[in-house]
């Protein structure tokens, strides 16, 4: 492992791992607000390792649902993952198979953005850099995660100090970073009465899928934008410091 | 520490579908040259879509001050960062509760 590469990367990662910090200790805290234990929480932070599809599976233990939902709902919050690693291809040819191994299992928003960057410029991407930003990224992120909880665990009504509206906030949040992309509004649109639709005639959780299914369909039928959609270009133009 | 085992299996399966996901497209890309367009269009919206459905029927079941919150963070967001939207959300879910009243 090449050092210098390694410290640029640890360098580079440490601004996002601070960016994060709040939502990662916003995890703790609702998961033990919903009911998961300290250790599940970092157990979930350590092998998930995906902070929006986290809130959404902490949102849906809270509810009692099926766990194949719960991790179909997850799978659809991670499902940009797909376009990260296609596009993360041409530059990580050169990785041995365990260094893909990691390279994917760490492979968060604002990773997959710097990382491109950087192949972008034209130096290697070497794995030494890559596991530089991860790591500092992923410990701070587990450890945080358990920190929050611990605070959490002394909160009592979430509602009198408002904690219910975090997690609907912060998922708007991630819905606003989106908002660049080709077809934003109507899909949004779509996907948030039909939504509203299904929770009131159908019920929870399945207004999360049908919402869903109906907003993407949307995407499939509408007319194609003029443009070939350049699918770096639009995963960096997304929500950077996410994890 | 109480540690659930049937709760740890659904944390493994939703760790097994993130990696999943993040290993998907390069095992796709390196076997076929191009995504259909309509496919990909379909992708594209696949996050907005599941979000918004999370953020919708909480906008709808909850209480004016709940209503009033996302749509000031709504704005808030589409000048500013994420944070800022957490902290203006929730300062006026706190201040309609503690001082309007609930």
């Amino acid at each position: 492992m090449n050092r210098a590469d390694f410290v640029e990367g640890l360098r580079g990662g440490s601004a996002v791992a601070l960016a994060s910090a709040p939502f990662g200790a916003l995890f703790g805290a609702l998961a033990v607000e919903n009911g998961m234990s300290l250790s599940e929480a970092a157990f979930m932070s350590a092998t998930v390792y995906a902070g929006a599809s986290q809130m959404v599976g902490i949102e849906l233990f809270g509810h009692n649902v099926h766990a194949w939902l719960i991790v179909l709902s997850i799978l659809a919050v991670n499902f940009r993952h797909v376009l990260y690693s296609a596009a993360l291809a041409r530059y990580i040819g050169h990785f041995t198979p365990v260094q893909k191994f990691f390279t994917f299992f760490l492979l968060v928003d604002p990773q997959f953005a710097e990382a491109v960057k950087r192949g972008e410029s034209g130096r290697q991407l070497t794995f030494a850099w890559y596991f530089g930003f991860a790591i500092i990224i992923y410990i701070p992120w587990v450890l945080i995660s358990v920190a929050g909880g611990m605070l959490g665990g002394f909160i009592g009504d979430p509602k009198a100090i408002g904690l219910d509206i975090l997690l609907p906030a912060y998922f708007l949040g991630i819905v606003l970073g989106f908002r660049k992309r080709d077809n934003f509004l109507p899909v949004a649109l779509v996907s948030a009465v039909a939504s509203v639709l299904a929770y009131r005639y159908v019920g929870s959780p399945w207004h999360v899928s049908l919402g869903a299914a109906v907003g993407i369909l949307l995407a499939a039928v509408l007319p194609l934008p003029p443009q070939e959609a350049d699918l770096e270009a639009d995963a960096l133009k997304s929500e950077v410091h996410e994890v | 520490m109480e540690f659930d085992l049937h709760m740890a299996l659904v944390i493994l399966a939703a760790a097994a579908a993130t990696f999943a996901t993040r290993i998907g497209g390069y095992i796709l890309i390196t076997r076929m040259k191009s995504i259909p367009p309509r496919m990909e269009a379909a992708l594209n919206a696949v996050p907005a879509a599941v979000l918004t459905t999370l953020v919708a029927p909480a906008f709808f079941i909850g209480g004016w001050e709940s209503k009033l919150a996302l749509i000031v963070a709504l704005f808030i967001g589409l000048r500013f960062s994420h944070t800022w939207m957490l902290v203006a959300a929730w300062i006026v879910v706190m201040t309609w509760r503690h001082s309007i009243g609930a």
